[in-house]
């Protein structure tokens, strides 16, 4: 997929090895209700973090800080080396060229055909119309729904609205990838089938990505299985390998309860963290 | 049910105030830079202004009749049924046809605009939109700030035109009153301070209109149930906006024209 917005800057960073995401003592709350305290974490380049919690423990609400959609009451938070509470709003919409977004209800537009929806980004910086159409394709033959291309939102299936917004997430091929819980509220098999797109992309294009899920199982597919090129389809990592550039964040009643790996997470002697992971 | 602390009430009285003021300076202001939504303005003209054209004119003919009628009932004690154009061309031109044509557009658009943004920005499109770089303000309340503005002055015209002709057909019809007589004294009794205050009001209301209406739209929370609210409270604020603005424009056009 093309790239739409060339950013020496943000190469560079990229290639300087830092972390694309940083939260530095976080805190924010709501009518004096302190949601996320002290947030403090990383996420480095080609790193899928999957942030897992309880419903209700401010996992959404530090997706929209990481996208700039809210200011935090304190601390910092740098995305691509640019400190977000610091910037304009025009700064934040040309940061954000850089970000594809996925979110919980996948937030299509409503008055939009399917085309349109993940067309918008394209649209707006008036790329070629010949060229928008084949890129639309071309998102959509990647979470394979080019058949739905004329649909409005409301005509498609819930597991199908959210493959189209993860078309409009990554259609400027994205260097970081915000997933909001992508498989919230759908049944068993259509959320395999979107995590099974999460894993095309990151083996695929290896961009950057936080992705907030509460299903478990979900976050050890992702840990535990890789893309097959050749077959076109997603398979466990043999030998029971796990895939390293997988991390886990775990969030509890705004705090930061595990911050760590894979094997971090399955071998942790936290009592609570057994629990919620058995 | 709880009661919220005079303070905190106060605090989100100044926050509210300070939000509007916020969305309407950078409403104006986007006006001035690119990039301009052309396309959406022409469609919230549509919208706005041709959607709206059938009940404005409806009201305006209607609002004529009734003000020939009752003009009518005490022009006549003092012999002056005749000065019936003049009393519906002057009510119509300078308070009627820019008062009603505000409210009965702040009912139908208003009421829309908070409708469609609350829904959009409960089901998260307004942040899906600044997650894609598209400003909110730009891009959903320029346009129909712009379109609300421009439309609102011509409906209101036409409200004035069709409130006239209302007035004209109940006084030939009813009065048995002279079409010519009606619509001379009727012109006759225009002044230039008249016109312009009639035409000054429907700016206003315009931009009230669309500011509370994407005001109340942006700022909704809580659902379906939110949405309603957000829509409620839009027509009210506007409706009693459009009167209070209306009450001021009237006592400063008195000022500057002296009539």
């Amino acid at each position: 997929m093309a790239e739409t917005v060339e950013s020496p800057e943000i190469k560079e960073f990229l290639a300087s090895g830092q972390p694309v995401v940083e939260f530095d003592d976080v805190s924010i709350g709501f009518e004096g209700h302190e949601v996320l305290s002290h947030v403090s974490f990383k996420v480095a380049y080609g790193e899928t973090r999957i942030v897992l919690g309880p419903a209700g423990g401010g996992k959404s609400l530090l997706m929209k800080l990481a996208n700039g959609l809210i200011k935090p009451d304190s601390g910092n938070i740098r995305v691509f080396g640019r400190s977000l509470p610091e910037m304009t709003e025009n700064e934040l919409f040309e940061m954000r060229a850089h970000v594809g977004m996925v979110f919980q209800e996948s937030a299509l537009f409503d008055s939009l055909d399917v085309e349109d929806n993940v067309a918008y980004r394209l649209e707006e910086e008036k790329v070629d119309p010949k060229e928008i159409r084949e890129r639309v394709l071309e998102a959509l033959r990647f979470v394979e729904l080019e058949q739905v291309i004329d649909k409005f939102p409301s005509q498609l299936s819930g597991g199908m609205r959210r493959r189209v917004s993860i078309a409009r997430a990554i259609i400027s091929k994205p260097d970081l990838i915000l997933y909001d819980s992508p498989t919230g509220g759908l049944d068993p098999i259509t959320s395999t089938t979107i995590m099974e797109l999460v894993i095309k992309q990151r083996d695929v294009s290896h961009t950057t990505c936080l992705l907030i899920t509460h299903r478990l199982q979900d976050a050890f597919t992702l840990a535990t299985h890789r893309f097959n090129s050749q077959e076109k389809k997603m398979e466990r990592i043999p030998d029971n390998g796990i895939d390293p550039s997988t991390k886990f964040l775990v969030l509890n009643g705004g705090h930061i309860v595990f911050d760590g790996t894979t094997l971090e997470l399955t071998h942790t002697k936290d009592p609570w963290l057994r629990e919620y992971i058995e | 049910m709880s009661f919220i602390s005079p303070e905190a009430y106060a605090k989100s009285i100044v926050a509210s105030v300070q939000e509007y003021s916020l969305l309407c300076g950078r409403s104006i202001a986007n006006i001035f830079s690119r990039p301009r939504y052309m396309a959406d303005i022409f469609t919230q003209m549509d919208s706005i202004g041709v959607g709206s054209l059938p009940i404005v004119v409806l009201t305006g003919f209607f609002t004529g009749c009734v003000l020939a009628l009752q003009a009518a009932v005490s022009l006549k004690e003092f012999g002056a049924v005749n000065m019936t154009g003049e009393l519906v061309t002057l009510s119509m031109v300078k308070e009627l046809g820019p008062v009603l044509t505000g409210l009965m557009v702040s009912g139908r658009n208003a009421s829309g605009m908070a409708s469609e943004l609350g829904s959009m920005k409960v089901s998260e499109q307004i942040d899906a939109m600044r997650a894609l770089g598209t400003d909110p303000y730009r891009k959903l309340v320029t346009p129909r700030l712009v379109a609300t503005v421009f439309m609102l002055f011509f409906l209101t015209i036409i409200s004035d035109a069709c409130g006239i002709a209302g007035g004209a057909f109940v006084s030939v019809t009813l009065l048995k009153l002279k079409a010519s007589t009606f619509f001379h004294t009727g012109y006759m009794s225009l002044e230039h301070g008249d016109v312009v205050e009639g035409l000054a009001k429907p700016l206003f209301s315009g931009f009230i209109i669309a500011t509370i209406g994407c005001y109340y739209g942006l700022r909704t929370t809580g659902g379906t149930q939110g949405v309603g609210r957000s829509t409620t409270q839009a027509v009210v604020a506007s409706s009693v906006m459009i009167i209070l603005v209306d009450f001021l424009v009237t006592q400063l056009m008195i000022g500057i024209f002296g009539r």
